[in-house]
């Protein structure tokens, strides 16, 4: 049966680049860069679960439907966190302002909460 | 591979290419797509647990990163490494079973075991410093500082989805030790080693697993 045989080297180096990324991504976590830590943080993981996708887990010798499952599976998964998100993003009610000062806060509502009607 | 129990030989058996295959080739690669598709299943399950922890980190993301601080971060970066080390050796296993005889596949395999087992054991030490600070979620968790009820949840992230991920360990640890026993009775060689290659993808699927938990959980308070 043919199968891709890697060298150990290969392997090794791959593995010195990970344990490389995991310093760096333990490094700059401790940097404040804001909301930037969190993007650096998951593009670094991403980066280090690439490599072992493809040189650790072989999909790069593997068939094509194998590959059309994994990305399926995340591209669901994002979907999952995106709708997810854009709810939580587009709720508009992160602030709640003392009761005098509502009137006219949310355009449309009104001090009762309810929203507002034209006068017919 | 067929589904007959095998009975204790000396002998490696001979390569069975099942008939509705064309030949080994594509037998193999039937059983690493099966991985691959289980693995896809995984990536959902991890994923939702993940996506409901993203959505709580948005609305919490202080109380969440001071709640991270309370993690051991110097455990949590070598439990990393042994993972990492650990998918090394995996490697070496799959690479000693296509090339290399009984000896070299053992030797990996039990390094791999033994990894695991470590990685484990850092997790038990971790998690029993948890219950003994009080922070586990559940009726018995104190915490004094403020915001503590997003702590509590984070807290209860943070075992929800370690405490997966080391299922998933414990179960890998059991397919380690099957794939040792396999290989001591000689069954694997160049012609046939797909149970550990396959074995090797859900490795180190649970090793990427821990690569996208381990900055989530520990490293987003450090700044």
């Amino acid at each position: 049966m043919t199968a891709h045989v890697t060298s150990p080297r290969t392997y090794v180096f791959v593995f010195v680049a990970l344990i490389a990324l995991t310093a760096l991504t333990v490094t700059a976590a401790q940097i404040d860069l804001g909301w930037m830590n969190a993007v650096v943080a998951l593009a670094i993981a991403t980066l280090k679960a690439f490599l072992v996708v493809t040189f650790f887990m072989g999909l790069r010798f593997s068939s094509f439907v194998s590959r059309v499952w994994l990305l399926a599976a995340v591209a669901f998964v994002l979907l999952l966190l995106g709708g997810s998100l854009d709810d939580l993003f587009t709720r508009h009610t992160a602030t709640y302002l003392p009761y005098e000062q509502m009137d006219g806060a949310v355009p449309g509502i009104g001090l009762d909460g309810l929203p507002t009607r034209p006068a017919h | 591979m067929s589904a007959v129990i095998r009975e204790p030989s000396d002998v490696a058996p001979a390569p069975y290419v099942a008939h509705h295959f064309d030949d080994a080739e594509q037998q193999f690669e039937a059983s690493t797509l099966g991985m691959w598709i289980f693995l896809a299943t995984e990536v959902l399950f991890f994923g939702g647990a993940l996506s409901a922890f993203a959505y709580y980190y948005w609305q919490n993301a202080d109380a969440f990163e001071a709640a991270s601080n309370h993690l051991d971060l110097v455990a949590g970066t070598i439990n990393t490494a042994v993972l990492l080390s650990s998918s090394l050796s995996m490697v070496l296993a799959v690479h000693a079973a296509q090339t290399a005889g009984r000896g070299r596949q053992i030797f990996w395999l039990l390094v791999t075991f033994a990894l695991g087992a470590a990685f484990l054991g850092i997790k038990t030490y971790e998690y029993a410093h948890k219950f003994h600070e009080g922070l586990v979620p559940g009726p018995f968790f104190r915490y004094a500082g403020p915001n503590a009820p997003q702590h509590e949840m984070f807290i209860s992230f943070y075992f929800a989805l370690t405490g997966l991920h080391a299922l998933h360990m414990i179960i890998g640890l059991g397919i380690m030790g099957t794939l040792t026993v396999l290989s001591w009775r000689g069954w694997f060689s160049p012609a046939y080693f797909t149970p550990v290659e396959v074995s090797g993808l859900y490795w180190h699927f649970v090793d990427i697993v821990w690569i996208f938990l381990f900055p989530l959980l520990y490293l987003l308070g450090r700044h």
